[in-house]
């Protein structure tokens, strides 16, 4: 430590590597997610429990096609190879949803079931797609990132700055932060200037008078299935990418993706979107150890002892749940006045 | 065969229930008594469990995706009321523990009374922030010893060493506080908000228990619990039951040698000792179960059930009609978590251990919601049926597989890598199985096998 400005230099350097890109990266996956529950939930008027499942259903295509892929040697150097089949596993997804929308939700629709017995079927929906991706895969973690695993290293970055604390920023956050930032352009320019997006609002907001001005209801379920399932293989994929799979985590994702879904306003893309960063804001800020941040900052008789950690990590899904109660509390309709689609 | 029908339609409840009994039955004879009452008494526990979920689905139409967490309370409270003082940690850490967890009330209470009085929000958050930290600080301090306190046997707190019975109650009770607290907020918003904070809660629930060590041992788990009946060791030397094993088996024994005589005896005895236990908790849990229909049966036919029943065929009429509808789902919604919560208790106490990582959702909240639907929602026996039959689908599973990917082995050769795959998967098939049977009986028998008579008033 040399002098004091360089400190703060390095204390900010310090949570760049470890708050700031983790939680943009951890923001946009969570982004996508909650646009698939939001969708789902203007268009089909139900809260999707399958959607965690789901990703991992997407994830589960994209390891399979990984490996098939690097078995034949067919892979481009630098590049992750599960970026190359996304595409096609977008098609395997959306397949697989809209099979399931058509043996299940469908039936729900033309009764004029509930909303809750539809949440009810969404469980069931989980379950097997949770069992699905288990069979397949097996319930243990594993990783198929491959290729080059930093735009810069930490020592690259180094030895470019000169500074004591470095800054490596991983291909897989890169790749999260462009492709979400895409993903995220491309639906609401699909929602807000295409005739067929325009027909999914107007469908949304109003379904008999849509239906009056000769929109196919078909139609918008099966492109609002398309769309989730970009969304969500994609989203599934990232995440991948960044964590690691684990069955598991991704049925748990459910908690912290209803969070950013109703901190934002369910039904409202846009505070979708801010939801999630807000949720994945807070738990990495809370659950950040700044110990270590406080010694660049502090002089030295006031270094901290102990982690001056606020939350145990183990406990990063309640932050999620604490965000949400105290939002429910407070302002029920969220930060975006979602929609509020009433039980019929 | 109109006929048939009818006798069907008139005696369903009767004609499902024997064929379930015939089943049990016919898996006594062949495989063992032992067996069947313990499958029994798993199916009482759950078909209270059950009963709870009914309560709040078929009466008020609350979707509660947390059994598993007011299950996990159920359990806790038995540790808490049923264990030993550990006196050693007590004096270590008990007081700090005790200050720290009064510092987090009272921060909570006042950031709650000040907000009530309309003081500057930065201000309260500033308060609240401060006083988190220093709870903080305590707690991990509290916890840090009291862990360190012998922690391959202990390195908790303890209960209270009261009779375990008693957290029967206790275990109701706290499930009932949780679903007091979850339903006054979600209950008034839209239907999917009550599920999704349920899920949450219960997912929370599991991870405090798994990670505070010195709450309830965390991972440790919790072993010797006390027992409501007696052990199988002293009804061993017990005469009665010696005489009584002896006057059933005497034709069979009567023809073997005095030596050969007491040793087969003594097996006997064996056997019947651990049939003569698991008896005693099947009459307990019964006792409890038609308790508990019985009083929903009756507050049901009460001027309070027909305001629920008004309520869930008409929201918008009651309401109308100057009834309260929130009120009434927050009632709903607690009676019906703390049965959930009794009967977690009862299968701790069962179980005789307390297993944090036993608490996954398929095997509490979705086998459970199998189990109403199966049954028919609504529908108090049907609940009891479907826990039943459910149970006995979910432990014949596990063993119905491996027999098929033996039969399946037979046919492939030895070594075959996919055999083996599928050998270690096969218990993943459950979430795909029962996932089916939920959405089938929805789709198309979404009455269930009993469905509720009483549709109108």
């Amino acid at each position: 430590m040399t002098s004091d400005s360089v400190d703060i230099i390095n204390a900010f350097a310090l949570l760049t590597n470890f708050v700031l890109l983790p939680a943009l990266s951890y923001g946009s996956q969570l982004a996508l997610g909650a646009l698939a529950v939001t969708l789902v939930y203007s268009v089909l008027r139900f809260s999707n429990f399958a959607q965690g499942d789901s990703m991992a259903f997407g994830t589960m295509i994209v390891i399979l096609l990984t490996s098939f892929m690097i078995s034949r040697g067919w892979t481009i150097s630098g590049i992750p190879t599960a970026l190359l089949v996304i595409p096609i596993a977008i098609v395997f997804t959306s397949m697989y949803l809209l099979t399931m929308d058509r043996l299940i939700y469908r039936h729900y629709r033309k009764i004029k079931a509930k909303s809750i017995t539809i949440v009810m079927s969404s469980i069931g929906v989980m379950f097997v797609t949770g069992g699905i991706v288990r069979f397949v895969l097996g319930a243990t973690a594993q990783k198929f990132e491959d290729g080059e695993r930093f735009i810069f290293s930490v020592r690259e970055f180094k030895a470019y700055t000169g500074l004591e604390q470095g800054i490596a920023f991983k291909t897989s956050q890169f790749l999260t932060i462009t492709i979400a930032f895409l993903l995220v352009a491309f639906v609401f320019y699909f929602l807000q200037k295409t005739k067929t997006g325009k027909a999914m609002r107007a469908y949304s907001d109003n379904k008999e008078l849509a239906l009056l001005s000769g929109i196919d209801p078909d139609k918008m379920v099966q492109i609002t299935w398309l769309l989730v399932a970009a969304l969500t293989t994609i989203a599934g994929a990232l995440y991948g990418l960044d964590k690691g799979f684990a069955p598991q985590q991704y049925h748990l994702l459910l908690l912290p993706i209803f969070a950013s879904v109703i901190v934002g306003g369910i039904g409202s893309p846009i505070g979708a979107i801010a939801g999630a960063f807000l949720v994945a804001f807070s738990e990495i800020l809370l659950t950040y150890a700044y110990k270590k941040f406080l010694i660049y900052l502090l002089p030295l008789s006031m270094h901290p002892s102990s982690l001056v950690q606020l939350i145990g990590t183990e406990y990063k899904y309640a932050i999620s749940f604490v965000i949400l109660v105290i939002v429910l509390l407070i302002k029920p309709t969220g930060l975006f006045k979602g929609k509020v689609i009433v039980d019929e | 065969m109109n006929n048939l029908n009818n006798i069907w339609q008139s005696y369903r409840a009767i004609i499902t229930f024997s064929l379930m009994g015939f089943v049990l039955l016919f898996v006594g004879f062949n495989q063992s008594w032992a067996l069947v009452i313990g499958i029994i008494n798993m199916s009482l526990i759950s078909a209270i469990m059950a009963l709870g979920v009914n309560i709040q689905w078929g009466y008020a139409g609350l979707f509660n995706v947390g059994i598993m967490g007011f299950a996990a309370l159920g359990g806790v409270s038995v540790v808490l009321i049923s264990q030993q003082p550990v006196t050693e940690a007590i004096d270590v850490g008990g007081i700090k523990m005790l200050f720290a967890l009064a510092l987090g009330a009272a921060t909570i209470a006042a950031g709650v009374l000040l907000n009530r009085r309309g003081v500057n929000k930065w201000l309260i958050s500033l308060i609240v922030v401060i006083g988190y930290l220093f709870t903080r600080f305590y707690f991990s301090e509290a916890s840090k010893l009291i862990e360190k306190v012998d922690p391959a046997i202990t390195g908790y707190l303890g209960g209270f060493g009261l009779p375990i019975m008693l957290s029967w109650i206790v275990g109701g009770l706290a499930a009932a506080g949780a679903a007091w607290w979850i339903g006054k907020i979600t209950l008034s918003l839209r239907s999917d908000y009550l599920a999704i904070a349920t899920l949450g809660i219960s997912e929370i629930i599991i991870y405090v228990i798994k990670n505070e060590d010195w709450f309830v041992r965390g991972l440790k788990n919790v072993y010797g619990l006390q027992r409501p009946v007696p052990y199988e060791v002293d009804m061993q030397k017990s005469e009665w039951l010696q005489n009584i094993v002896a006057w059933i088996h005497r034709s069979e024994l009567q023809l073997l040698s005095q030596s050969e005589q007491i040793s087969k005896l003594s097996d006997y005895v064996r056997e019947a000792s651990v049939v003569f236990v698991k008896l005693s908790y099947s009459g307990l849990f019964l006792l409890i179960l038609i308790a508990f229909i019985m009083l929903s049966n009756l507050a049901l036919n009460s001027p309070w059930g027909r305001k629920v029943r008004a309520i869930r065929d008409n929201e918008v009429a009651a309401s109308a009609m100057g009834k309260n509808i929130t009120r009434q789902h927050l009632q709903i919604f607690v009676i019906g978590s703390a049965i959930v919560g009794v009967a977690g208790a009862l299968l701790v106490t069962y179980d005789g251990i307390f297993i944090p990582t036993a608490y996954q959702p398929l095997r509490f909240t979705f086998l459970i919601w199998v189990m109403v639907i199966v049954g028919g929602s609504g529908n108090n026996l049907g609940s009891v049926l479907g826990a039943f039959i459910m149970w006995f689908i979910w432990i014949q599973s596990g063993p119905i597989g491996l027999w098929a990917v033996e039969m399946l082995g037979n046919y492939v050769q030895e070594g075959n890598t996919s055999l083996e795959f599928i050998e270690d998967r096969v218990h993943y098939l459950r979430l795909i199985f029962m996932g089916s049977i939920m959405l089938l009986i929805m789709r198309f028998s979404p009455g269930g096998i009993l469905p509720e008579k009483n549709k109108e008033l």
